[in-house]
């Protein structure tokens, strides 16, 4: 039988199946399938839908350029992780925050057009925020897996066309 | 003097299934859910396992029996999940697919001249593997009204009980179909009453959707009768490494490596160190993978239902078994694919009691597996 969460694995998998193929995959009628997406989307555990894409495979002169930022940050009375975080994720250059736990509290990933544009943005914005104290910029040089996929294209599948 | 190939050879017509391969490789873009095969790799901690022991060097034969490590490995795990009890050091036999230990149990439990109850539609090799044996076949036609399970009632029919042993797969390659506890308990009577031997192959066990799987080896008075057999190709995605075993008493097990001491000397090394870590990390890739082939196979039937084909609920493997709805199988699958550029395989491909079907694999990514199924209902209209 299947459960709820076999709907926000489809869905993970490919954001484009369709109510009606969700319902042939599992269980599930069509209209419960679309109920319990639409529940999902109340509820705010689907947050929304993207498409993966490898930037390198786009044919055009416009370049996106990526880092991930260590942030550091001090905490005092009046300041909580979730006042920080409310700060920073409002930039829309700012594509994912993340507090981790390691070495540094902050894990934040930045979206530009050019690698000027990026570390403007971290000297102007995030690193004079008060409670930062230190940040670590890493431009990211090569994508080779984004959230599950792999951007390899070794994967041609070498079997017989037809075995027993 | 001139080669000619030896008369018990010569009597064994070549695979129905070559046909079909022949005509789908001279042609480009077909999709084709013909493959008896997973389509996932090897999970990858496996495929790293094989390439650090050939960095170690480690090149050499094994044992003739396997790796202890990987026999003690598979009685665990064949415990824990099938809940079959085998002596890793007497009982368990590491050998070059499932295949092989099959070959071995026909020449080393069966004379020439005894004779093997096959349930059908069946894997390819049972009956030409008889035959090299000089054993003589009983045909045992599974029927679809019964969903293409063994019963009680085909086997008194086929005089399956002159047999001296019955082979069967379950879940079952073509037909995806299953056994429950229940109805494998009223075959293991049967065996019992007429004194046959049982060579279970369970190379699908893992692959059991809507009930758990149960090995005769289990029920009462067959495990002294029975030979199990399972791999790694299908649950674990690793046909290529060719790694099977076999599990009986110790009798049945030293008559085997008898002949796979000599014919094989022991199971591919390399292979043997992946299946090892197989059975150590890569359980939940097994589960990953099945609850994948689960939700193709109630695409597929769901499809089928759209399109008016009727097929019952499949409920093992990675195969749908749906009706023809034309008279000839063979005849309807290479218009498929030279028209619509889809390959499956007639039902006949497989023995008695498979004509009239076609074997649908459904182990193709998603994608694939949608065009495809709207590709064979354009062709229905």
């Amino acid at each position: 039988m299947s459960s709820r969460r076999e709907i926000l694995d489809l869905l993970r998998e490919n954001a484009r199946y369709t109510t009606e193929d969700i319902a042939r995959l599992t269980d599930y009628s069509e209209s419960e399938v679309a109920e319990a997406i639409e529940e999902f989307e109340e509820a705010g555990v689907i947050r929304g839908y993207g498409a993966v894409v490898d930037w390198n495979a786009v044919e055009t002169d416009e370049e996106r350029v990526r880092a991930t930022v260590e942030l550091n940050v001090t905490l005092d009375r009046e300041t909580s992780y979730d006042d920080i975080s409310d700060r920073i994720a409002k930039f829309p250059e700012v594509t994912s925050l993340r507090l981790v736990s390691g070495d540094y509290d902050f894990d934040l990933e930045v979206e530009g057009d050019s690698m000027r544009e990026v570390s403007h943005f971290i000297s102007d914005k995030i690193a004079p925020i008060p409670e930062i104290t230190q940040t670590v910029t890493h431009y990211i040089m090569e994508s080779y897996k984004e959230q599950g996929m792999e951007f390899d294209d070794h994967d041609d599948d070498d079997r017989l066309s037809v075995s027993p | 003097m001139t080669f000619e190939a030896a008369d018990r050879v010569d009597s064994v017509p070549p695979s129905g299934i070559r046909r079909f391969f022949e005509l789908a490789e001279e042609m480009d873009d077909i999709i084709s859910l013909g493959v008896g095969e997973p389509d996932f790799s090897a999970p990858w901690a496996a495929r790293e396992a094989a390439i650090a022991s050939l960095e170690r060097g480690q090149t050499s034969y094994t044992a003739n029996r396997g790796k202890r490590e990987l026999r003690d490995r598979i009685a665990d795990y064949e415990a824990s999940t099938h809940n079959l009890q085998y002596d890793p050091d007497e009982e368990i036999l590491v050998t070059a697919g499932a295949s092989e230990g099959l070959d071995l149990a026909f020449r080393a439990l069966l004379n020439p001249g005894d004779s093997i109850a096959i349930a059908q539609p069946c894997y390819v090799s049972y009956i030409p593997g008889a035959t090299f044996a000089g054993i003589d076949v009983i045909d045992v036609p599974t029927r679809a009204e019964d969903e293409f399970k063994l019963t009680r009632e085909v086997l008194e029919s086929s005089g399956a009980a002159e047999a001296d042993a019955l082979v069967y797969c379950y879940p079952n390659n073509p037909t995806g179909a299953t056994m429950t506890a229940e109805e494998m308990a009223s075959v293991a009577a049967f065996c019992r009453e007429n004194d046959l031997l049982v060579f279970a192959d369970e190379i699908y066990a893992d692959l059991t959707y809507e009930h758990d799987h149960t090995s005769i080896a289990t029920l009462p008075g067959m495990r002294e009768r029975t030979v199990v057999f399972n791999g790694f190709s299908k649950a674990f995605a690793m046909t290529g490494f060719r790694l099977g075993y076999a599990m009986a008493p110790p009798e049945a097990i030293e008559a085997m490596n008898r002949i796979h001491q000599y014919s094989m000397l022991s199971a591919p090394t390399t292979a043997q160190h992946a299946a090892i870590e197989a059975l150590d990390n890569c359980r939940d890739e097994v589960t990953d993978m099945a609850a994948q082939y689960d939700r193709r196979r109630k695409y597929v039937l769901t499809r089928f239902e759209e399109m008016g084909l009727d097929c019952f609920p499949a409920a093992g493997a990675f195969y749908a078994f749906p009706e023809c709805p034309w008279d000839d199988a063979g005849e309807f699958a290479e218009s498929l694919l030279q028209e619509k550029r889809v390959a499956v395989v007639p039902g006949t491909a497989f023995g008695e009691g498979g004509s009239g079907h076609l074997r649908v694999s459904y182990a193709t990514g998603l994608d694939d597996l949608k065009e495809a199924m709207a590709r064979i209902e354009s062709f229905l209209n």
